[in-house]
């Protein structure tokens, strides 16, 4: 045995030998990067429950010579091109015009000196994946099919009262003016030169709505998957901070002081009926959605049935807590620092800060309306709950209510606006979904 | 708007229909719902009217009169041990309102302030 040459080999297989490669240094920055995500969720707490899992998966997938999750089978995948398992490399030539898909000849005439012996996989399956592919691979598989955001959706339904919203349907219309940051967002990504497919990925950010805008992602634009997710999770804890500064720019103290009259009693028949009836109706009127508002109201249907207690607990606590943890880890794989590091990220970054403004500032302006239109009696703060982020947005209407007067008690009036807001992502959601997909 | 290139960059006009197309159908669908939830809450008020009409004198009398006739449906009088007339009737409306039950099917023996 020769003692030297197996500790060559050893350095050089190591993850250490990975940083003095070829943009080797990236991975270092990656792995700063998800220790900085690690602090913000366990140090400020922001979102900790995903941020800390995606964190975690994106220091994992950036430690050279891991191999728990492998880009180039995905890209692949999403491609629908032969797949080089050892090498991990899709068959594809990217250009300024897009990308080409290569013939098996085409790549192995320019396969680069001191690559390994190619084992082409011609067409991949989620069986290949499980065959070829790492931990992160197999669990990233929920993401690509769609199940983890539905199955989070299931348990965001259990633990929803429509109650507010059912009690006050015009809540509705403020549900859907908090979705403007979307399409502006979108348009000023198009502008930035991002596909329709990228552009309609990066403005659901707007909707405020992690799960929603992971799905839309994943199947639009999945090669933006880490840097969206990032961007969202991010954003939505950082709501207090972007939305009382405008809440107080757009609203007069007269206005923020309006107590709102409480809302009716809502039966039980009608808590039962409601899912069934919104699942039908948006479903056929956007078959897109079927998903998310599916699993959404499937969801409420189990809390409000009374029947289904257990299940109901489930998806509120277990399943919640099992997804969200397969969830995270495996959306911070995707932020493979070769792909990250890139001003696509910085771009992205920025059209998400301007999503969330814009829509808050859509809620509160037809919030104003309303209160204009009847005659004082709605408050226009809980305009700007119209973004999804359930409770966190209606509690900023809350706050921001009592700072001009501490008697005002807007909670239960914002919820209405918040889980329209749910809605309306998903609505928004589906068109993009429905037009780029 | 070009659907064949909705895959590739769009320009200005095009990423402009885009998106005050996809505000329009959110906003488009949430008034119908809307209006589906406003209609499903009219239905479920005039059940609910329906289902209370056969029996229009049966709740709300019970809780005040100690003395005096009973109202139809009420069981019997409730003893009040230094307990205003006013304050027992707010407590049996509470107790009936945390129940789920109207008030002419419980029966309350007697109320007594603890010192």
């Amino acid at each position: 045995m020769d003692i030297l040459q197996t500790l060559s080999k050893l350095v050089s297989d190591s993850g250490f030998a990975g940083f003095f490669l070829d943009g080797g240094w990236k991975y270092l920055v990656m792995i700063v990067i998800a220790c900085v995500l690690l602090y913000l969720g366990i140090g400020k707490k922001f979102e900790p429950l995903l941020l800390v899992g995606i964190a975690f998966g994106a220091l994992l997938t950036n430690i050279p010579g891991a191999g728990l999750y492998h880009m180039g089978m995905w890209d692949a995948y999403v491609n629908e091109c032969a797949y080089d398992a050892a090498n991990d490399a899709a068959l594809i030539e990217v250009t300024d015009d897009g990308s080409r898909v290569l013939t098996v000849e085409e790549y192995l005439a320019n396969l680069p000196a001191g690559a390994k012996e190619p084992n082409i996989v011609e067409h991949l399956s989620f069986t290949d994946v499980a065959h070829f592919g790492g931990l992160l691979d197999i669990l990233y598989i929920g993401v690509k099919a769609g199940v983890y955001p539905c199955l989070i959706f299931i348990g965001i339904g259990a633990m929803t009262d429509f109650g507010p919203l059912i009690a006050r349907p015009s809540s509705l219309l403020l549900g859907a003016a908090a979705q403007l940051g979307v399409f502006l967002a979108m348009f000023g990504a198009m502008l930035l030169g991002f596909t329709g497919p990228e552009a309609g990925s990066i403005g659901i950010i707007g909707g405020a709505d992690g799960p929603t805008a992971i799905l839309t992602t994943s199947k639009l634009a999945p090669h933006l998957l880490g840097p969206i997710a990032i961007a969202a999770y991010s954003y939505m804890a950082l709501i207090p901070m972007i939305q009382k500064p405008l809440m107080r720019l757009l609203t007069t103290e007269k206005e923020r002081k309006v107590k709102m009259q409480q809302a009716r009693d809502v039966s039980k028949v009608e808590k039962i009926v409601f899912p069934i009836l919104v699942a039908v109706f948006v479903i056929l009127l956007i078959p897109s959605t079927a998903p998310l508002i599916g699993c959404l109201m499937f969801g409420n249907l189990l809390r409000e049935t009374g029947v289904t207690e257990r299940l109901s607990d489930t998806a509120q606590n277990a399943l919640m807590n099992i997804v969200t943890l397969f969830l995270g880890i495996s959306v911070g794989a995707t932020t493979v620092a070769t792909r990250f590091l890139t001003l696509q990220t910085i771009a992205i970054v920025v059209l998400g800060v301007i999503a969330f403004m814009f829509s808050t500032i859509g809620g509160l302006l037809v919030g104003k309306l309303m209160y204009v239109l009847t005659g004082g009696k709605v408050n226009p703060l809980i305009g700007s709950a119209g973004v999804s982020a359930v409770p966190m947005a209606a509690r900023v209407s809350q706050q921001v209510g009592q700072e001009a007067d501490p008697s005002n008690f807007l909670l239960m009036h914002a919820m209405g606006p918040n889980v329209a807001g749910v809605i309306g992502s998903a609505i928004a959601a589906g068109f993009l979904i429905a037009v780029f997909g | 708007m070009n659907p064949v290139a909705l895959t590739a960059k769009m320009g200005i006009g095009d990423a402009g229909i885009a998106a005050v197309l996809g505000y329009a159908v959110v906003f488009f669908g949430l008034v119908l719902l809307m209006c589906v939830v406003i209609l499903m809450g009219k239905a479920m008020a005039g059940t609910r009217k329906q289902a209370e009409a056969p029996t229009p004198a049966a709740a709300p009398a019970a809780p005040a009169a100690p003395s005096g006739t009973p109202a139809p449906g009420s069981a019997g009088e409730v003893k009040l041990f230094d307990v205003p007339d006013k304050e027992a009737a707010i407590l049996m409306a509470i107790v009936a309102d945390k129940m789920g039950k109207p008030l002419n099917e419980l029966r309350f023996k007697s109320i007594k302030e603890v010192k």
